[in-house]
């Protein structure tokens, strides 16, 4: 099947909204050609990078956004310029719909700032959820389209100052629901770390957590950093500022109040770790149970010491999802609701030196 | 006994919360049958994608039972074969790997009590290498004659109860064949295990669409207040297939349709549709309100079987513009086999919402098409003050929520005819799922096999289910089994037998197939 196309320059929001129902409608004539209706997504990028952005999304395999609306600046542009596509996909089985959806790519410049929300409001599918997304850091765009949406996505681990991520991030869950990619990268670690003190007799281990260290990519600070807010603010955690060791092992160390005891924080950078991210976890109790985690292979070494001395190893099952599996889960994760993000990065925020 | 499920799961983990996946207890899984023909294209896959998502407990083992003889290597290949030919997803060789290093083998014929102390080795020695004691999970998946035998054997063993850790058995289908069977089985089955240890699988209730009914009656108030004799004139409930029996011809013959897909399958998406509000989603609740529709369903006395039940057995024809071979010329089956591969059922769920409404259930091989759906056909509107001239005129709003293939629901309402004339023709409103939700649909093994590890019986066929469905389609079996007439036939390809016609109450008309 061919995508339909339409582009015009000198254009308008009208004209653009108006060229879209035409297409859909034409496409809709076909039988079995359905438009997805799932997800908006507004993307605000630099123009000279919407290539890439574009290619990035349209990795993302099966997650991808109903509608995506890619807003792409240039502060010389003087007029709107747009270009829309309503592509469809292979028709999965003989007799199953195939569906659309709808790109949308509007150059703009500095000229249109004051009335982005004008522009993207008319193209958004009204009554659908709609993602904003600004990878390249335009916090005025940002503000101006929040009133047209109801979550955004960031990445903490991409902002080059890690405390200035845990900032913003917090800043913008005032506002909006957050969909950080960071923390989902953090999840196996969460999920594994939740599992290993479900079920009896770990379970009543979980309040004697003495010590906590974290190893990271040397770019990963605030992966570090989430994981450490999240333990705290979900174990009732009374966190305190960190003490940064600048060019020492570790990074960064301190200590939280938990009910019956300290524990001991540290956050170590590994510089032989080649792809950014979490490198793994120890975490010990004061009865001497220490279970470690380490990325590996196929999945999450574990090595576990007994308070009788005993240990064991073992890995953890499970497939890297990769940076595109990672941003079609950040799509998907928009639609859900994670209430333990927001306290996680507070906690966090409060650990900052 | 194993201690109840609530007291082995701590419910306040507080760093569960905000998790989509539950944390899984530690598992080793023993799969009797390992080596069959579901365990390769559905549990071992499934397994797989589990292990690729990263959805696995901490620790997983699989240890296969069969009775073929064989090395752990060699059975660790059978299923590397199986899961790069069967799995949803291209397989990563370290994830792969990884769930493979932990598969062991035991070979042994089912009856032998050797098997069971082997079994209990490697259970032991996966325990020991854990430095814990882990869940035990025994699937049977086998010809249904060893379930019993396997049970009881694994009672003799003592492999059925473990101090401080769950132990649960999956028994696929067919629970029995008839009533007599079911029961006896159920009682068996019991006296090893408690019910609760018991997940009697029937893979419809792990479809996203069939979850989706309970979903969509019971989370739109727009529905509810319509669901009931007073507004709907009929139910029609239709599992279709365009393919032939293939090489199940062993099973399928002793089987037919009714005990292959209308006693567990169909009747299930029944209970769905009819079901009261359940007052918590829950497993004891949601399985009470399904067997109190089983038990108001109307037991036929054999004279009524006649008029309420029809059966066919389709002939050579054209399917996809290929010839097939009609059912006594496929491969294994007895060319006087009198198996019937269509049946359908008149059916009346004889309670305050439901009486007099007829629910029609009709399953069948070798049809035009696959389609699994259930139409609901509202009661036309009682004064019509439109002409009907010169349009296809007004229909019955109908209801269509459609299993398999194209997932979704389809609402036919009447629309005016644009023009200068007030006519009338049914239109289409149709929610499709798969333009509504980003995510796709996960095998309904992968779903039921984490729920048997989770511990959640909601999906799975309670003891007094499972007798309550054979209750209904025992006095059918028995009616056809005691006929003498010649079975009806019904050409490959086509909407089935003429027979069917007859279950039609006056104005009523199956949906094309």
């Amino acid at each position: 099947m061919t995508d339909a196309v339409w582009s015009d320059q000198h254009t308008n929001p009208e004209a653009i909204a108006s060229a879209l129902r035409e297409l859909l409608h034409d496409r809709h004539g076909n039988d079995g050609l359905v438009p997805e209706r799932v997800l908006n997504m507004l993307a605000f990028v630099d123009r000279e990078f919407s290539g890439e952005i574009v290619n990035r999304l349209s990795g993302v395999g099966r997650y991808h956004a109903s509608r995506l609306i890619l807003l792409a600046y240039e502060p010389r542009q003087q007029y709107l310029d747009a270009h829309v596509t309503v592509a469809s996909d292979e028709a999965r089985a003989p007799g199953e719909p195939a569906l659309l959806h709808e790109t949308v790519v509007i150059e703009l410049g500095s000229a249109h700032m004051d009335d982005l929300l004008t522009i993207a409001d008319p193209l958004v599918v009204t009554d659908l959820p709609t993602l904003l997304w600004s990878p390249h850091d335009h916090p005025e765009a940002v503000q101006a389209l929040v009133p047209l949406t109801q979550e955004i996505l960031v990445d903490s681990a991409a902002d080059p100052v890690w405390r200035d991520a845990l900032d913003h991030a917090c800043l913008l869950s005032e506002q909006l629901y957050v969909v950080d990619l960071a923390w989902l990268r953090s999840t196996p670690w969460r999920e594994r770390v939740a599992a290993a003190f479900q079920f009896p007799p770990r379970r009543d281990e979980l309040e004697t957590i003495t010590s906590v260290t974290i190893r990271h990519h040397p770019d990963s600070t605030v992966s570090a950093m989430l994981l450490i807010g999240w333990l705290a603010s979900r174990l009732g955690w009374k966190p305190s500022p960190l003490v940064a060791h600048a060019g020492r092992s570790p990074e960064l160390s301190g200590k939280a109040s938990s009910r019956r005891q300290d524990v001991v924080i540290s956050l170590e950078a590994v510089p032989e770790q080649e792809v950014p991210g979490l490198a793994g976890l120890t975490l010990q109790t004061a009865a001497g149970r220490s279970l470690t985690l380490n990325r590996g292979p196929g999945g999450l070494a574990a090595h576990e010491t007994t308070p009788r001395g005993g240990t064991h190893d073992w890995t953890i099952l499970g497939a890297s999802r990769g940076e595109g599996g990672i941003l079609g889960e950040g799509i998907r994760q928009s639609l859900l609701r994670d209430p333990t993000y927001t306290p996680a990065v507070r906690a966090a925020q409060a650990m900052v030196p | 006994m194993t201690a109840p499920e609530s007291a082995r799961v701590a419910p306040d983990n507080p760093l569960v919360a905000g998790l989509e996946r539950l944390p899984v207890q530690p598992t080793t899984l023993v799969i009797f049958g390992a080596t069959g023909d579901l365990a390769r294209r559905k549990l071992l896959p499934a397994l797989y994608n589990l292990a690729h998502e990263g959805a696995m407990p901490e620790r997983f083992h699989l240890i296969g039972v069969s009775r073929g003889d064989m090395e752990h290597e060699e059975f660790r290949k059978d299923c590397e074969h199986a899961i790069r030919e069967f799995s949803r997803r291209e397989p990563k060789d370290d994830v792969l790997t990884g769930l493979l290093s932990q598969v062991r083998y035991v070979a042994g014929t089912f009856e032998d009590q050797d098997v069971y102390a082997s079994i209990q080795e490697v259970l032991e020695e996966f325990d020991a290498e854990a430095g814990q004691r882990l869940a035990r999970a025994y699937y049977l998946s086998t010809a249904p004659m060893f379930f019993p035998v396997i049970v009881e054997a694994l009672g003799k063993q003592g492999l059925a109860l473990q101090d401080d850790v769950p132990v649960r058995v999956v028994i696929e289908k067919p629970f029995g064949t008839s009533l007599a069977e079911a029961t006896e089985l159920n009682r068996r089955v019991l006296a090893v295990f408690d019910e609760a240890q018991v997940f009697r699988i029937d893979h419809y209730l792990g479809k996203e669409t069939v979850q989706n009914m309970l979903a969509f009656r019971f989370a739109n108030g727009m529905f509810e207040p319509l669901w009931n004799r007073n507004f709907i004139d009929n139910v029609q409930i239709t599992a279709a297939e365009d393919i032939g029996i293939g090489s199940r011809a062993g099973y399928y013959d002793q089987s037919g349709a009714l005990r292959d897909l209308i006693q567990n399958h169909m009747l299930q998406l029944l209970c769905h549709v009819a079901m009261e509000p359940p007052v918590a989603f829950n497993a004891e609740e949601v399985r009470n309100e399904k067997v109190k529709v089983l038990r108001s369903i109307m037991h036929p006395s054999e004279a009524e079987t006649a008029e309420m039940s029809a059966r066919g057995q389709y002939t050579a024809g054209h399917v996809g513009a290929e010839d097939v071979p009609g059912y006594l010329q496929e491969d294994g089956v007895p060319a006087t086999s009198t198996t019937e591969t269509y049946a359908a059922l008149r059916l009346e769920v004889d309670n305050w919402r439901w009486a007099g409404v007829p629910f029609y259930l009709r399953a069948g091989k070798r049809l035009a098409r696959k389609i699994t759906e259930i139409a609901v056909t509202l009661k036309p509107v009682p004064h019509l003050a439109f002409s009907q001239q010169g349009s296809l005129g007004v229909r019955p709003n109908q209801l269509v929520m459609t299993v398999q293939p194209n997932e979704g629901v389809s609402l036919q309402l009447g629309a005016k005819i644009p023009g200068t004339r007030m006519s009338i023709r049914p239109v289409n409103m149709e929610f499709n799922y798969g333009s509504s939700f980003l995510s796709q649909s996960p095998e309904a093994y992968e779903r039921l096999i984490m729920d048997v590890m989770l511990g959640d019986p909601t999906l799975f066929t309670r003891n007094d289910e499972v007798e309550a469905q054979w209750g209904v389609c025992d006095p059918i079996l028995s009616s056809w089994a005691a006929s003498s007439g010649p079975l009806p036939t019904y050409e490959s390809g086509s909407q089935g037998p003429l027979e069917a016609e007859r279950l039609l109450l006056p104005g009523h008309r199956w949906r094309a197939i």
